[in-house]
């Protein structure tokens, strides 16, 4: 910890603790999926998570918004301590807004209207206020023209910023991002991580699972890799690309960088 | 152009031909028979056969339509004015037009009645079907149910008003009032009202013992049965009260804990409130209003509707009915709470399990066994309830299908966003699902509306009871066979096939993608 935390270009980093994970574990049945997880994110960092497949990751971020449950440790957002209540959940929910890899959009609604419907429902905010947001931030993610349209009429690329933009609409305090660019084809990323890296650079506190590493070199704070269920590593992402300790890291980054 | 080459070239067309005509064979009605009807020897037979077919069945039905007598008192005078030659006797139709319509005990100068109530069913329809019809058209569907009831059955106006009176004021009291009724308070009226359907349980539990000991007294004067009878009572009344009532309080507990975000206490004590009130208020409120200000038809008893009238009313009744309690079963099939969940699974499978014409026997004779003495449970509404359960558990299925078909992603962005569950089912879930499902409850429904006429075997005079009874019966129209069930498929065709078109054009109203 005390290594990124003197890291240089660590600018809006609080002290204050978003995420602490203490000691998680969790089991899909019999199979030990996450080990001893100890995790502790401040206000404002940007987090990449990678590893190989089944390693873990997606399952850890899934966990702070409890779309998993985890049988054991703690896991406290924003000073909420994660129950199985379901009001709490519900409000850990609101705070934390979520990426899919398969963008998860609400096919039956306008874009407009899948980013003003939780606002709406959720928080209680009037239908005009709710809509005058949106289209700012669907402004922000460069499609306001698409406002009207469904999501079946966009591309990939356009869905995955409207989804960023629908999470955006909630004023989450922390994004998790779960793959967002693994669906896309590849002329498709560059947009999508434009719009993660301006989120990156206005301090937002993030968790991604990519397999992007020029993103987590450009924006992330500290890389984190996940094998078998465990951190292997973590490190600001300088020291962790060019300088990984153990083997495990050094033969994963060899696969995917070395093509 | 010409002038550049009128020296040098003898001729320059200047205009373009106009194109030839294509030979005969290759256009129009020709080019189409040869290439459809005689394209090789093997299609050229298939025509010729079919041709001799079709010719020879119309060769019969026209003369048979067309000779048609419409002006007939009976079946003799029929067959006199057509004198041996072919021809349908439609003179049945005209004769008992009103009965094929309204059923033979229906008060004939009440038939506007119906009629009335038939013309609003389809204005009162419309805002449900067409959604770019005015959203406040809906209050008028609200309403239609209990002016409907009045127009058909008749009796005092203030009957059906001083329901809908208890309906709405419950509905105002709660709104104003539940969410100020703190939290334990809730928690309180939850475990009542689990206490108070132990108590009802338990009642029924109870009658159904007694009844047993009633059946072993009436099949012999064997002791043994009867004291047999008697122990199983005592035991069954015991259990009943000893491990109900607790048990109710404390399922409504644990229900509350679970879903209270939804309302469902509020929601169950409103349903109770309403019962009571109908129970204790409806019939001294009724009967004073209509003693200061009288508002009456001609009271019908229920039993005398009949005809294609009768179906329609089953029809629409079951069909609106059926289609909110599938949606709540299908939910409930698929709640993480192993009671509901278990409730939902054993109704529905129940019900699939047995055929509809034993639940109507069931509704004709056997519910009054299960029913306490004094009470006068009326017979079409315990065909209604009956039909209604029967499709629901069907549609319940159709719309599993459509929950089961949605990508799991669905479920969890709508989780993301901080949806709770009733909102995330009504706003996410559900509008996609029914969606899928369009097709299968549209399927359910043309099947329920032609099974009405089931109803025909416990003797109510639908539009097949009425031919089966009344009609071929009578020393007038006795074997008088393919103009009625001509006329009857003509009806239920009419209202299938609509109900079929309009499902088709919503689906392709709900489509989203690549507009």
């Amino acid at each position: 910890m005390a290594m990124t935390d003197q890291a240089p270009g660590k600018m809006g980093i609080s002290d204050e603790v978003a995420i602490e994970i203490r000691n998680m574990n969790k089991w899909y049945g019999t199979f030990h999926v996450l080990r001893d997880i100890d995790l502790t994110v401040q206000r404002g960092e940007r987090i990449v998570i990678c590893g190989p497949s089944g390693s873990g990751k997606s399952t850890l971020i899934r966990c702070i918004n409890a779309l998993e449950e985890h049988q054991k440790g703690t896991i406290t957002v924003d000073g909420t301590l994660l129950s199985s209540d379901l009001k709490n959940i519900d409000t850990i929910r609101s705070e934390v807004g979520m990426c899919f890899q398969h963008f998860n959009l609400f096919p039956h609604l306008t874009i407009l209207e899948n980013c003003t419907l939780a606002p709406i429902w959720v928080r209680k905010i009037p239908k005009r206020e709710a809509e005058e947001t949106a289209m700012h931030f669907l402004k922000k993610v460069k499609i306001p023209e698409q406002a009207d349209k469904y999501p079946g009429q966009l591309s990939g690329g356009q869905q995955q910023r409207v989804a960023i933009a629908r999470s955006l609409c909630m004023r989450p305090r922390i994004m998790l991002f779960d793959e967002p660019t693994s669906a896309l084809d590849p002329e498709m990323i560059k947009e999508v991580l434009d719009t993660m890296i301006e989120l990156a650079e206005e301090g937002m506190t993030m968790l991604c699972v990519t397999h992007e590493m020029g993103f987590a070199r450009q924006v992330a704070n500290r890389v984190i890799f996940m094998d078998a269920g465990q951190i292997v590593e973590q490190n600001e992402p300088e020291e962790f690309f060019n300088n990984p300790k153990s083997d495990r890291t050094k033969l994963f980054l060899s696969q995917i960088l070395g093509h | 152009m010409s002038d550049t080459h009128a020296q040098s070239v003898a001729f320059v067309r200047e205009t373009e031909l106009p194109p030839a005509p294509p030979p005969v064979t290759e256009t129009g009605a020709i080019k189409w028979v040869r290439e459809n009807l005689f394209s090789g020897w093997f299609n050229t037979l298939l025509t010729v056969v079919a041709f001799y077919f079709v010719a020879r069945i119309l060769f019969f039905v026209f003369p048979w339509f067309f000779n048609g007598v419409w002006d007939a008192a009976s079946i003799r005078e029929c067959r006199d004015v057509l004198g041996g030659a072919t021809g349908a006797c439609f003179a049945v139709l005209v004769d008992r037009w009103d009965h094929l319509l309204f059923g033979f005990k229906y008060p004939p100068d009440g038939y506007w009645r119906i009629v009335v109530a038939f013309i609003l069913l389809l204005g009162a329809a419309a805002p449900a079907l067409f959604s770019k019809l005015p959203r406040r058209l809906l209050l008028f569907t609200a309403l239609y149910p209990f002016v409907a009831y009045w127009l058909i059955w008749g009796g005092s106006l203030w009957l059906p008003m001083t329901i809908l009176g208890i309906i709405i004021a419950t509905g105002l009291v709660f709104r104003a009032v539940s969410s100020q009724i703190p939290v334990n308070m809730r928690q309180m009226v939850a475990a009542a009202i689990g206490m108070i359907c132990g108590v009802g349980l338990s009642y029924l539990l109870f009658i159904g013992a007694k009844e047993l000991v009633f059946i072993a007294n009436s099949i012999g004067t064997a002791s043994l049965g009867t004291s047999f009878a008697y122990g199983v009572f005592w035991l069954l009344a015991i259990f009943t009260f000893v491990f109900f009532i607790p048990m109710g309080m404390f399922v409504g507990y644990a229900i509350y804990n679970s879903y209270e975000d939804g309302g469902l206490v509020s929601v169950v004590t409103a349903l109770l409130f309403i019962y009571a009130a109908l129970v204790y208020l409806l019939a001294p409120i009724a009967s004073g209003l209509n003693a200061v200000i009288p508002i009456e038809l001609q009271a019908v008893a229920s039993r005398d509707l009949g005809g294609f009238m009768l179906n329609m009313i089953l029809g629409t009744v079951c069909v609106s009915l059926s289609l909110p309690l599938g949606i709540v079963l299908a939910l409930g099939r698929q709640s993480n709470m192993p009671l509901i969940k278990g409730v939902c699974v054993v109704f529905i499978e129940f019900i699939r399990g047995v055929p509809l014409i034993t639940l109507l026997f069931v509704a004709n004779v056997m519910l009054a066994y299960f029913m306490p003495p004094e009470s006068n449970f009326d017979l079409i509404l315990r065909v209604i309830i009956m039909i209604t359960m029967f499709s629901a558990a069907y549609i319940a299925e159709v719309i599993r299908g459509g929950l089961a078909a949605l990508p799991k992603g669905q479920y969890e962005a709508a989780d993301s966003l901080g949806l709770d569950y009733a909102r995330s089912m009504r706003l996410i879930i559900l509008p996609q699902a029914l969606k899928i499902s369009i097709p299968g409850i549209v399927n359910v429904a043309v099947g329920l509306f032609k099974d009405t006429t089931l109803v025909s075997i416990i003797s109510m005079f639908d539009l097949v009871g009425m031919i089966r009874g009344p009609i071929q019966n009578s020393t007038e129209w006795i074997s008088v066979y393919w103009e009625v069930y001509g006329f009857g498929a003509m009806l239920f065709f009419i209202v299938c096939y609509s109900i079929s078109q309009y499902s088709q054009w919503l689906e392709r109203q709900l489509q989203t993608d690549h507009r």
